[in-house]
C-alpha cells in the first residue's frame, strides 16, 4: 500500500545522538519487563495467559486499545505522509477511526458476551465447531502474520533512522532483539503483561505527541492556519521545483488520489478495508475479553475512540509542524524519509533529547503492537486448532498453555527471520493487506454470526475462504506485486518484485477490498441459502447471550 | 465450551427469545444501532467520495488556510465522538436496564 511507506533505508547520516536513543529505548525495555515480571505472579491457567482472566477495567482496557491499534506506521507514517502530501495523509486517519464506531455498535459487546477465549468461540458457537475453527485460525494467522512482518520490518528499517546504523548485520541484530524481548514479555506475562507494556506504551505515545503539538501551536500562537501558512511557505522555498510548485496543494485533497479514475477507484477500495477491517483484526477482538463484562467492553472502546481520535488530530499538526519548521527538503533527505518527519520535528523542538525520546517511543510502539499479535495468534494456534480441533477439546490447562507458550516461541522466530527477510523488500503493503483479510475473511462472518438467524457452517466457511483467497490472491496479481513501472532513477520497480521485467499483473488496483469485502458477504448469503442446518436452539442460546450478558464468566459457563 | 450446554438449559433460552421482553430489547438495539451504523458508513463514504470526485469543492478555502474539505474532516471526527457518547449514554442508561430484567427472567426460570 502507499499509504504507510515503507522505512526506507537509504542511511547515510542521522541526527542527534544515537547512544542516547539507544540508551532510551533500552531503559523502556528494562522498566517494562521488571513490570511484566511482577504482574506475572504464579502459575497460569488458559484464561489467565489469553485473556488476564479478563481482570482489566474498561478504562484500562481502553488504554491498551489504543496502545495495541496506534502502530508505528500511524506514528511515523501519518505524520510523515502530512508532512509532504498534506490532506491526502490526513484522509487515512479518519478511516482508521471511523472503523472503531463498527466495534463499538456492532461487535464489541456481542462478542464480549458470546465468547471466552478467541474470536473462533463466538463464529464457532451456534455452528460446527471443527470447520469453522480451522477456518477462523487460517484466517486469524494470516491477518496477524502479515500485520507482524510488516511491524519487524518495520523495526529493521527504523533502526538506520533512528540509531545511525545501516549495516545489514546491525538491522538483523535490532530485528532479533526486538523478537526476543516481544517474546520474553509473551512468555512471562501472557496478556496481563502484554496489557501492561501496550499501557505503558499508549500513554508515552499519546504524551510525547501532546507535548510536540503544543510545542508546534505554542510557535505559531495557537493558530492551526498559522501552521499550515508555515508548512506551505517552507514548501515553497524548496530547492525542489516540484515541490516548490505543488506547496498551495498540501491543503488541497486528491494530490494523491485524485489523478487517475484507477487511483479514485483504488483510495475506495483502501477505505473500505480500513473503516470495516478494524472490526475484524483479531489482535483487537482479543482485547475485548481482557474485561470483565459487555459493559467494561464497552467502555473500553469508549476509551480507545478518545484517544485514538485524539491522538490522530495531534498527528495532523505534528504532520504540517515537521513540513513548516523542518521542511519537505530536509525531510526527504534524511534517512527513512517521510518516516523521518515526526523524529526530526521532536529535534527541531527539543534537541537530542526530544528525538532520543521520540525514537525511544517509536520503538517500544512497535514493540507493543507485535506482542499484541504474537499473544492472539499463539492463543488461536493453542486454543482453536490444538485444543478444539487436533485434541477435540481434551486436553488439559497445563498442556493447553503450554502449546500456547510453544506457538508463540514459533511465531517470534517467523517473526524474526521473516522479518529480516523482508525488511529490504516493498512489503509496507502488508498492513493494508490485513486490514483487507480481516474486513473479508473475517467481519462478514462475525456481523451475520451475530445478527442473522439464518446463517450457517456453509455460509460461515464460503465466507471466510472465499474472503481470505479472494483478498490475498488479488494482491498477488497486483500492481504491489509486480508491473509498477520502474523508477528512471533506480531502474527498479516500485512493486515487491523489483525487476521490472517481470509483471503477471492482471488486477488493476493496489487494494482487493472493493472486490473481496463484497464477495464475502456475498458468499456469505449464498452458502446459507443453499445449506438446511439451523439450530434453533443454539441461535437462541447466542442470541440471548448476546444482548443480555447472561452466563458470561467461569461462574456460569456450564 | 458451550456445545454441551445441558438441553433445559437450551430450551431455557428458547422459551426467554421468545418472550416480549426480550423481542422489545432486541428490537430496542437493534432499532439504535442499525441505523446509526448505516449513517456513520453513508457519511463516511460521502466524505470519501467528496475528497476525490468534488476536490474543488474540498478545497474551497472558508477563512485563512482552512478549507471546506478540513473542516468535513474534523466533523468526521466529531460524530465519532458523538456517536460515541450518544451510545455510550444511551446503552448505559436505556439499554442496560432492559437486558438485566430479561437476565433476571432467566435467572428465574433456573430454579425449577
Amino acid at each position: 500500500m502507499t499509504a504507510l511507506p515503507a522505512y526506507a533505508l537509504a542511511a547515510t547520516t542521522t541526527v542527534g545522538n544515537p547512544t542516547l536513543n539507544i540508551a532510551i529505548f533500552v531503559t523502556f525495555v528494562v522498566i517494562t519487563l521488571g513490570v511484566v515480571i511482577k504482574v506475572a505472579s504464579g502459575k497460569k491457567t488458559a484464561e489467565q495467559y489469553y485473556t488476564a482472566g479478563g481482570a482489566f477495567s474498561g478504562r484500562q482496557n481502553g488504554i491498551a486499545i489504543a496502545g495495541d491499534y496506534l502502530s508505528a506506521a500511524s506514528f511515523l507514517g501519518i505524520a510523515g505522509s502530512i508532512a509532504l502530501q498534506g490532506m491526502d495523509g490526513f484522509l487515512y486517519s479518519i478511516g482508521f477511526l471511523v472503523a472503531w464506531l463498527v466495534a463499538l455498535l456492532l461487535v464489541a459487546e456481542p462478542l464480549r458476551n458470546t465468547g471466552r477465549f478467541t474470536m473462533a468461540d463466538v463464529l464457532a458457537y451456534r455452528l460446527r465447531q471443527r470447520p469453522i475453527r480451522i477456518a477462523v485460525s487460517v484466517s486469524v494467522l494470516c491477518v496477524s502474520l502479515f500485520y507482524l512482518l510488516a511491524q519487524m520490518a518495520g523495526a529493521g528499517g527504523l533502526v538506520s533512522l533512528l540509531l545511525g546504523v545501516s549495516g545489514e548485520t546491525a538491522q538483523n541484530l535490532v530485528i532479533a532483539v526486538v523478537g526476543a524481548v516481544m517474546v520474553t514479555y509473551v512468555l512471562i506475562g501472557g496478556m496481563k503483561g502484554t496489557t501492561w507494556v501496550q499501557i505503558i506504551k499508549a500513554v508515552l505515545l499519546i504524551s510525547a505527541a501532546a507535548i510536540m503539538t503544543v510545542w508546534v501551536l505554542g510557535k505559531y500562537g495557537f493558530s492551526l492556519s498559522d501552521v499550515f501558512t508555515g508548512a506551505i511557505d517552507k514548501a515553497k522555498a524548496s530547492k525542489n521545483p516540484a515541490t516548490a510548485k505543488a506547496a498551495e496543494n498540501l491543503l488541497h485533497y486528491g494530490t494523491k488520489y485524485g489523478k487517475t479514475d484507477l487511483a479514485k477507484i483504488d483510495f475506495i477500495s483502501l477505505s473500505m478495508a480500513l473503516v470495516l477491517g478494524t472490526a475484524g483484526l483479531p489482535h483487537v477482538l482479543q482485547r475485548f475479553y481482557t474485561v470483565p463484562t459487555a459493559r467494561a467492553a464497552r467502555k473500553s472502546v469508549e476509551w480507545a475512540i478518545w484517544l485514538i481520535g485524539g491522538f490522530y488530530l495531534l498527528t495532523l499538526v505534528i504532520g504540517f509542524g515537521a513540513g513548516a519548521l523542518v521542511g519537505p527538503d530536509a525531510i526527504n533527505a534524511a534517512p527513512g524519509k517521510q518516516n523521518s518527519a515526526a523524529p526530526m520535528l521532536a529535534f527541531n523542538l527539543g534537541g537530542s533529547w526530544m528525538l532520543g525520546i521520540v525514537s525511544g517511543i517509536a520503538f517500544a510502539t512497535i514493540l507493543a503492537v507485535v506482542a499484541g499479535l504474537t499473544i492472539t495468534a499463539s492463543a488461536t494456534f493453542a486454543h482453536d486448532l490444538y485444543k478444539e480441533v487436533f485434541k477435540r477439546g481434551q486436553s488439559t490447562q497445563e498442556q493447553e498453555v503450554k502449546m500456547a507458550r510453544i506457538a508463540a516461541i514459533g511465531i517470534g522466530l517467523v517473526a524474526i527471520f521473516g522479518g529480516m527477510l523482508a525488511k529490504s523488500q516493498n512489503i509496507a503493503f502488508l498492513v493494508a493487506l490485513a486490514f483487507a483479510v480481516a474486513a473479508s475473511a473475517n467481519l462478514p462472518t462475525i456481523v451475520y454470526s451475530l445478527f442473522w438467524k439464518g446463517f450457517n457452517t456453509r455460509g460461515a466457511l464460503w465466507s471466510i475462504y472465499g474472503g481470505l483467497i479472494s483478498s490475498i490472491g488479488l494482491i498477488i496479481f497486483s500492481p504491489v506485486v509486480s508491473g509498477k513501472a520502474a523508477d528512471p532513477k533506480t531502474g527498479l520497480s516500485p512493486s515487491m518484485v523489483t525487476n521490472a521485467a517481470i509483471d503477471f499483473h492482471w488486477f488493476p488496483l493496489d487494494n482487493p477490498g472493493l472486490v473481496s469485502i463484497p464477495l464475502a458477504f456475498f458468499l456469505g448469503w449464498l452458502g446459507s441459502k443453499l445449506s438446511k442446518e439451523h439450530n434453533a436452539q443454539k441461535y437462541a442460546e447466542m442470541e440471548v447471550r448476546s444482548l443480555t450478558g447472561h452466563g458470561v464468566g467461569p461462574a456460569l459457563d456450564h | 465450551m458451550s456445545n454441551t450446554a445441558p438441553t433445559d438449559a437450551g430450551d431455557r433460552y428458547v422459551a426467554v427469545q421468545a418472550t416480549p421482553e426480550f423481542q422489545a430489547l432486541r428490537k430496542k438495539f437493534r432499532g439504535f444501532v442499525f441505523p446509526t451504523t448505516i449513517f456513520f458508513l453513508a457519511w463516511y463514504f460521502l466524505y470519501v467520495f467528496l475528497s476525490i470526485f468534488a476536490q474543488g469543492f474540498m478545497n474551497t478555502f472558508l477563512f485563512g488556510k482552512i478549507t471546506i474539505g478540513l473542516i468535513l474532516g474534523v466533523l468526521q471526527f466529531v460524530t465519532t465522538f458523538g456517536i460515541t457518547f450518544i451510545y455510550a449514554r444511551w446503552a448505559n442508561t436505556k439499554l442496560d436496564p432492559a437486558a438485566d430484567a430479561v437476565g433476571a427472567q432467566l435467572d428465574g426460570m433456573k430454579g425449577h
